[in-house]
């Protein structure tokens, strides 16, 4: 069985540096190194470094972005962030949406990932089905669920109301976008409706990295369908699901459209991510720098959550954890 | 392989050299003397005989029919009348266009000639960073003629735009569901409102319809009890001095907190947007789902245009819609005759070719202001158009306009985005539960302070 193991990891198998390379001259070398990189690095400093450092700068000035930048004020900008109450809750949302994500999206998308990877009749209907969510944008599937959401209006209710009332669940009716304890599972109800497609697909590409020899040979040490997805197939599957489990995080902590869309942050307030937050206290309200400030905050706790995934979860990927014995 | 890498190598250089002369190449203005759309005299003289090529880029907010089609052909009339003259005539969403699309424009040196203007706390912003054109000796005549309704769109005596409509806030109802419940005459005083809400209700139709998702929709409500309860000279110096120490400010709080106790309006109003679609305040009262909505005198059109999207095809405004104005309350400390209201004009950007100007006037001339009057079921400015105001609904706003002694601008407008904001931040929490009279005024008083 060992021998399988190393014929198998596709889905881990890092590029390793060729020698012969090396010997090449140098000056040569950089300057191969600058012409394929040299236009992507002009445009990462451009549209990402540019503006990163821009933002921190402007994030010390009462600037309204209209005038001169002229009134410095130091950390004051981030002292106000920091202690209003709309950003920790606007905080509390991001996590909420990360910790969800995680705890309910990723094994929503690794059950339905194995089931859909067992040879069945109309596997690929169901797989264009399960996808098709995430293909819509999200600006209309936003307004598609806020119609469909409605608040009951003159004794008529919305669609989904109806539908509820018709099947016998009436009593479960909710005013879904407007009780500030309710909206927030409503929104991550849609994110997991629209987002789930994503994970089974990238669950399912990670399935197909899984040799099926390895099933084929507990089949015949005698395990059971469920021993062999406990013990074989979701152990190999990791390092997909800490790939998924990362763009998850980083996608629920810049959380913007559909919550701009659904509900722009309200009702009082209530619905804010750190992104919404931003525009409509920054732009909106003609504060740049103060937006500045909470771009910089969003920035670097993006940024921390991101090397700490990478030092502590990735990086047994990168090194190789399925090979790991052996190197 | 040498051969091809070299070509690899030209090609990654011509792209590299494409894309440093792509960024080069933008932000150019219209004052770029290479721009061939440029005119020769750019902002050198006002009377021009000589037929200089101009093109005048125009903002506006209008985005449903028969408004847009209406402009456009305002703009093309006037580039008609005007050889060498092009008017580009651009419509945006009127949020987008006042948070987002100016701001940025003004701040990158690319903005439009004449663009929508909603006046005061906003001008002022952009005229002290220079970007507003100073028009008072161009448009004397119509200030004159325009009288107390230009103020907003004035600074110190000087004018920076010319609004093309104004009205002011009223309840927009349903005489049909007033007559079903048994509702008589329309409410004159708060007693008589509260009184109507009850008969309503007792009927199953749900009174009042308020588009709180928005903020502003909610938080009239607070700047008419601010009117009532607030003299006028407290309220010119409040927008003037952004002070609110006053506390007719707090009162006015404790009488919308009576008003929201007496449970008038839809269910999930804080979520209900304004102006979108059959589920927003406004389209609850067009499709007879509520028989109220405090509101500004462009209701009619915006109800029309849901209507007629729903319907796919042209619909009027409701025949049944009624007009009346916010009620008095007895022994209140404000002038009874106080108005809430706000309107919509433009602003010549400071840059802009000379017969940007020619054009604004030609917008506020008496024959386009009577023509937009029909086409956007609205109130004109100038007074040669008021008889063109034939909607009878109208006719009470205008007489509403007319009979005021203080015309006071929505507050938020009045405030500048960063207090208004807050403001209405404030307004709606309250409504939806959280904080107290005191905490609004305590709000505005805090974003006075980040300014």
């Amino acid at each position: 069985m060992s021998s399988l193991t190393q014929a198998g990891p596709a889905v881990s198998a890092g590029p390793a540096p060729s020698p012969a390379r090396k010997r090449r001259g140098s000056g040569r070398k950089w300057a191969e190194i600058g012409l394929f990189s040299g236009p992507a690095i002009l445009v990462y400093i451009g549209f990402v470094f540019l503006p990163v450092a821009l933002a921190a700068y402007y994030s010390f000035f009462n600037w309204n972005g209209l005038g001169p930048l002229e009134r410095f004020i130091g950390f004051d900008n981030y002292t106000r962030v920091l202690t209003d109450p709309v950003f920790h809750t606007a905080l509390r949302n991001n996590f909420f949406v990360v910790g969800a994500s995680l705890l309910v999206q990723g094994p929503l998308a690794i059950g339905v990932a194995l089931l859909l990877n067992r040879k069945m009749k109309g596997r690929g209907l169901v797989r264009l089905l399960i996808f098709i969510p995430y293909i819509l944008s999200e600006v209309i599937a936003g307004v598609a669920f806020k119609l469909i959401l409605q608040a009951p209006a003159g004794g008529s209710y919305g669609p989904f109301d109806t539908v509820l009332n018709a099947v016998g669940l009436g009593e479960l009716r909710q005013l879904w976008l407007a009780d500030q304890k309710v909206v927030m599972w409503t929104i991550f109800a849609i994110l997991t409706w629209k987002y789930l497609g994503f994970a089974i697909i990238i669950m399912l590409a990670g399935l197909q990295g899984v040799p099926e020899e390895l099933s084929e040979a507990a089949a015949i040490d005698g395990a059971g369908w469920w021993q062999t997805q406990r013990y074989i197939t979701i152990p190999l599957l990791g390092p997909t699901i800490r790939v998924w489990a990362f763009l998850s995080i980083i996608g629920s902590l810049q959380l913007f459209d559909m919550v701009w869309i659904m509900t722009g942050g309200g009702p009082a307030n209530s619905t804010h991510t750190m992104a919404t937050y931003m525009v409509l206290f920054g732009l909106n309200r003609q504060q740049v720098g103060f937006g500045s400030a909470v771009a910089v905050i969003l920035f670097i706790i993006s940024l921390v959550i991101a090397l700490l995934y990478q030092r502590f979860a990735l990086r047994r990927d990168l090194e190789g954890s399925l090979t790991g014995r052996e190197g | 392989m040498a051969r091809n890498r070299k070509g690899a190598i030209a090609a990654s250089m011509a792209a590299v050299a494409l894309l440093v002369a792509a960024c080069s190449g933008s932000g150019g203005s219209t004052d770029d003397p290479t721009d061939p759309t440029a005119a020769p005299g750019d902002g050198t003289s006002e009377t021009s005989d000589a037929p200089a090529e101009q093109t005048i880029t125009w903002w506006h907010n209008a985005t449903g029919e028969p408004l847009v089609s209406f402009w456009a052909q305002v703009g093309q009339e006037f580039a008609d009348a005007n050889p060498g003259v092009t008017v580009d005539v651009q419509s945006f969403q009127n949020e987008e266009l006042q948070r987002t699309l100016i701001p940025n424009a003004l701040l990158s040196g690319d903005a439009p000639d004449l663009f929508q203007q909603w006046g005061a706390g906003e001008l002022a912003a952009q005229v002290a960073a220079g970007h507003v054109k100073d028009i008072s000796a161009d448009v004397a005549d119509e200030i004159a003629a325009l009288g107390a309704v230009a103020n907003p769109w004035q600074l110190d005596g000087k004018t920076y735009g010319l609004p093309y409509t104004f009205g002011i806030s009223g309840f927009w109802y349903n005489t049909e569901l007033f007559a079903q419940a048994g509702i008589t005459s329309t409410p004159k005083t708060l007693d008589e409102l509260y009184a109507a809400i009850d008969k309503l209700k007792t009927a199953g139709i749900t009174p009042i319809a308020v588009g709180a998702g928005d903020g502003w929709p909610a938080a009239h409500y607070w700047y008419h009890f601010a009117l009532k309860s607030c003299s006028p000279e407290v309220l010119q110096q409040a927008q003037a001095e952004l002070v609110f120490d006053d506390p007719c400010f707090v009162k006015a709080g404790e009488l919308l907190g009576e008003f929201i106790a007496s449970e008038p309006f839809n269910e999930g109003y804080l979520a209900t947007s304004a102006q979108q679609g059959a589920g927003s305040s406004a389209g609850l009262v067009a499709t007879g789902k509520a028989a109220m909505e405090l509101m500004g005198h462009w209701n009619p059109g915006v109800m029309g245009g849901i209507l007629t999207e729903e319907a796919g095809e042209d619909v009027s405004p409701p025949e049944w819609l009624g007009w009346f104005n916010f009620p008095g309350i007895d022994g209140a400390a404000g002038d009874p005759n106080a108005v809430l209201g706000g309107g919509d004009g433009f602003s010549v950007h400071a840059d802009a070719p000379p017969a940007t100007v020619d054009l604004l006037k030609y917008i506020l001339s008496d024959d386009v202001q009577a023509r937009f009057a029909e086409a956007a079921s609205s109130i004109p400015t100038a007074p040669g158009a008021a008889d063109a105001v034939t909607d009878p609904n109208l006719q009470l706003v205008l007489e509403g306009l007319q009979n005021a002694t203080y015309v006071q601008l929505w507050l938020d407008t009045a405030y500048g985005p960063t207090v208004g904001g807050a403001m209405n931040d404030a307004i709606v929490n309250f409504f939806g539960g959280s904080g107290t009279p005191q905490d609004i005024v305590d709000a505005i008083k805090a974003s006075v302070e980040t300014l």
